[in-house]
């Protein structure tokens, strides 16, 4: 349902992406492990159509060249991030919010738009996935949100507008082994067939809680190993420096 | 104090709306009387004479024409235009149709068409929203509303040159006590060559049972506007007043220069909400009108309230500071504002509060936003005077950039003569505009609507100020105003 081929990305002059190839099956999780500055977040943001950078290669999203799509017709196609560090809105109810993103993506996709009583059914049903109360509605999108709260509120976002693709980057940043469990938990509920994920951390603590079935290692821009969860051990009890040549499968042909 | 500065990239497909026509762009021909261009005291005795009015006005009139002829005018506000001719404007211009006006069915038709191209159609707002208009064309009253239920309870709401035929001694003690003839080169003009405005008056003890709304509209070629708005509640009176415009196009700049004074007795309250649309000029800033207005409370007496709420989002040049002098010990003074700059707008606006009293209490919340080639500045001003112990004042300005030629400037002025007096000075900590579009885009809302989602929260704290049906229409005002102006 994903294919990146060769995929280059600079900002500045600089590059960041050198050559990303990866092949993502519909309903697949794909985990992507690298130390800082290897090109995680900028891979992330190459996705959705973040401005700034120079791309070339190409991403095939269900036949389709994502690259020549805008940020919202991405979104309308089925892509969606859970933000790092998501943005406060202020001013901006967290319901409206939500509301008014999947109706323009409903509108999008030539569906019928919710009012405002069937938003807040479906609303409060995906709230309890992610153990989120009513309060977070009528407050300002992510302002003055604690780091789990703010993550939280990415998930039950993806819970309520329902992605093809899901990224997470660096989901599990910042969260103690409570909140971990609640955002994990809510993850896992919502794997399914027809979802793909890609979850972008550097902390093998996550992959304990959303069990991939790929694992990937970045590195200087590349994918430099590709294998299966054990990977992800192997890494913690060797570091990235200690990745036996044995495991490495370079190229991802997964 | 701190200007937090945030800034939203906008895209091709959005700047393309920029050339949009200005919406109530129209004039209409009416049947107009019109004296000479020029100023002098000729103009004034002639505008005296033909409004009927007493010895003392014209008097009041040729004292504030003879101060003016020795000032110049300002240069200090950080805004820049051509010079203005004073004596290429007309100075009095009658719109009222030969007849005496008694119900809506004897208003001109063309009149009443223009009303409606605005989308205030005085009958509608009578029976729908119990709000009492008082509309102005060029400089004289056509229509007066509601009336009768006012006079039940006695309050009084009026055309200014009624006041001064029904209510002169009243208009006589306050006109000119919060805003003297002398204030400033604009108010000068101003008490010289007013032709209208409004006048209202709430007895003690009244609350008053409506809101008290008044349109005020440009029309004549090259007439100059000069409003004088006059507003007192008596001790323990509560009043809510509303205050919108538009304007016509013109190809030639129109100055606009009213005086709007308050005056709140004891435990009074006003609230007075301005939504100002005045035309803003075209794309290279041709044509608009120049709004140079002095807008002033006095908190008379203890526990006094006023509070000035306004949506700016027309005009080629704004200069105003809507005030409140606090003199009444405990006496409360707000100011919440939205200035809005697009196309080549220019805005030096604040407020100023002027601590007398003991106790006295100011907010001043202030948003500005410059698309385009506009130019924002807030200039406050906060001065806590000897008498004024236990004064406090809040203030929070903050302004959102959209695009790469658009500014923002933040001038406060603090003088605080009284140790125990508190001032606090607060920012918003919103992250830059970029990312919050690529969030709301990246949840599949396009960035035109995205713009203006974030744009309207960040004004939420002003919009909640304004009465219900005003805040919807400011908020619509807001989004087409960036709609047709962003680029």
């Amino acid at each position: 349902m994903l294919k990146i081929k060769e995929l280059h990305a600079s900002i500045e002059n600089k590059e960041i992406l050198r050559g990303v190839n990866l092949d993502l099956k519909a309903g697949e999780v794909h985990a992507i492990m690298g130390p800082n500055g290897s090109g995680k977040s900028t891979l992330a943001s190459v996705l959705i159509g973040r401005d700034g950078y120079d791309v070339s290669g190409s991403v095939t999203y269900e036949g389709q060249d994502l690259l020549a799509l805008s940020p919202e017709e991405r979104a309308a196609a089925g892509v969606f991030l859970a933000f790092q560090h998501p943005v406060e809105i202020p001013g901006v109810g967290n319901m409206y919010f939500m509301r008014t993103a999947l109706n323009s993506l409903r509108r999008q996709r030539g569906q019928e738009e919710l009012d405002a009583v069937d938003f807040l059914a479906l609303a409060q049903e995906r709230m309890k996935l992610v153990e989120m109360d009513q309060t977070f509605m009528s407050r300002s999108v992510n302002e003055g949100f604690s780091g789990g709260e703010k993550k939280r509120n990415e998930i039950l976002q993806m819970a309520i507008l329902e992605p093809k693709l899901a990224i997470l980057d660096e989901t599990d940043s910042g969260l103690d082994i409570d909140a971990l469990r609640v955002v994990a938990s809510g993850v896992n509920a919502l794997r399914s067939e027809g979802r793909t994920m890609l979850v972008i951390t550097h902390h093998q603590r996550l992959l304990d809680y959303i069990v991939p079935d790929f694992v990937h290692v970045m590195a200087a821009g590349q994918i430099v190993h590709s294998g299966d969860k054990d990977l992800a051990l192997e890494l913690e009890a060797n570091g990235y420096a200690g990745l036996t040549p044995r495991s490495a499968r370079v190229g991802a042909s997964v | 104090m701190s200007a937090p500065t945030t800034t939203v990239g906008i895209s091709d497909e959005v700047r393309e709306l920029a050339d949009q026509e200005y919406q109530y762009g129209f004039s209409t021909d009416l049947e107009t009387e019109v004296a000479p261009k020029g100023l002098s005291e000729d103009i004034i005795r002639l505008i005296s004479a033909k409004k009927n009015e007493p010895e003392w006005l014209l008097d009041w009139r040729l004292k504030a024409y003879r101060h003016w002829i020795t000032l110049t005018p300002p240069t200090w506000q950080h805004v820049s235009y051509g010079p203005v001719d004073y004596q290429d404007i007309i100075y009095y211009a009658d719109p009222r149709p030969k007849k005496q006006v008694t119900s809506m069915d004897e208003v001109d038709p063309e009149l009443r068409a223009m009303f409606d191209k605005l989308g205030i159609s005085l009958g509608e707002q009578e029976r729908l929203s119990g709000v009492a208009v008082d509309a102005i064309v060029d400089s004289v009253s056509v229509a007066t509303t509601f009336k009768d239920k006012l006079a039940e309870v006695g309050v009084i709401f009026c055309s200014f040159s009624e006041a001064v035929q029904e209510h002169p001694d009243l208009v006589r003690k306050y006109l000119g006590s919060v805003v003297p003839y002398n204030d400033n080169f604009f108010a000068c003009l101003n008490s010289a060559v007013f032709t209208d405005g409004s006048f209202c008056y709430i007895p003690k003890g009244v609350h008053c049972p409506m809101e008290l709304s008044t349109y005020f509209r440009i029309n004549a070629a090259d007439t100059g506007q000069f409003e004088r708005t006059l507003i007192i509640a008596e001790e323990g009176a509560y009043v809510s007043y509303l205050e919108g415009c538009t304007a016509p196009v013109r190809d030639k700049n129109q100055l606009h220069a009213a005086v709007v004074e308050l005056v709140a007795l004891e435990d009074a309250q006003i609230k007075y909400s301005t939504v100002q649309n005045w035309y803003p000029g075209d794309a290279d800033g041709n044509g608009g009108v120049y709004n140079f207005v002095t807008k002033r409370g006095m908190a008379s007496g203890k526990n006094a309230k006023i509070s000035w709420t306004q949506v700016e989002t027309g005009s080629a040049i704004t200069w105003k500071y809507p005030g409140v002098i606090l003199k009444g010990d405990n006496s409360v003074g707000e100011f919440y504002s939205v200035a809005l700059t697009a196309r080549r707008q220019q805005a030096d606006t604040g407020s100023k509060m002027v601590h007398i009293g003991k106790n006295t209490k100011s907010t001043i919340i202030s948003k500005a936003i410059s698309a385009g080639h506009g130019q924002n500045t807030y200039r406050g001003l906060v001065d806590i005077r000897h008498s004024a112990v236990g004064a406090r004042n809040f203030t929070q300005c903050d302004s959102l950039l959209i695009g790469k030629d658009s500014g923002a400037h933040t001038l406060p002025y603090i003088d605080v003569k009284n140790q125990t007096g508190q001032v606090e000075h607060e920012a918003s900590t919103s992250k830059i505009g970029e990312e919050q579009l690529l969030y709301c885009r990246q949840r599949g809302i396009p960035e035109e609507e995205a713009v203006s989602m974030i744009v309207n929260g960040f004004c939420r704290e002003v919009f909640k100020m304004l009465p219900m049906e005003f805040a919807v229409e400011a908020q619509k005002l807001l989004t087409v105003s960036l709609e047709g102006s962003v680029g």
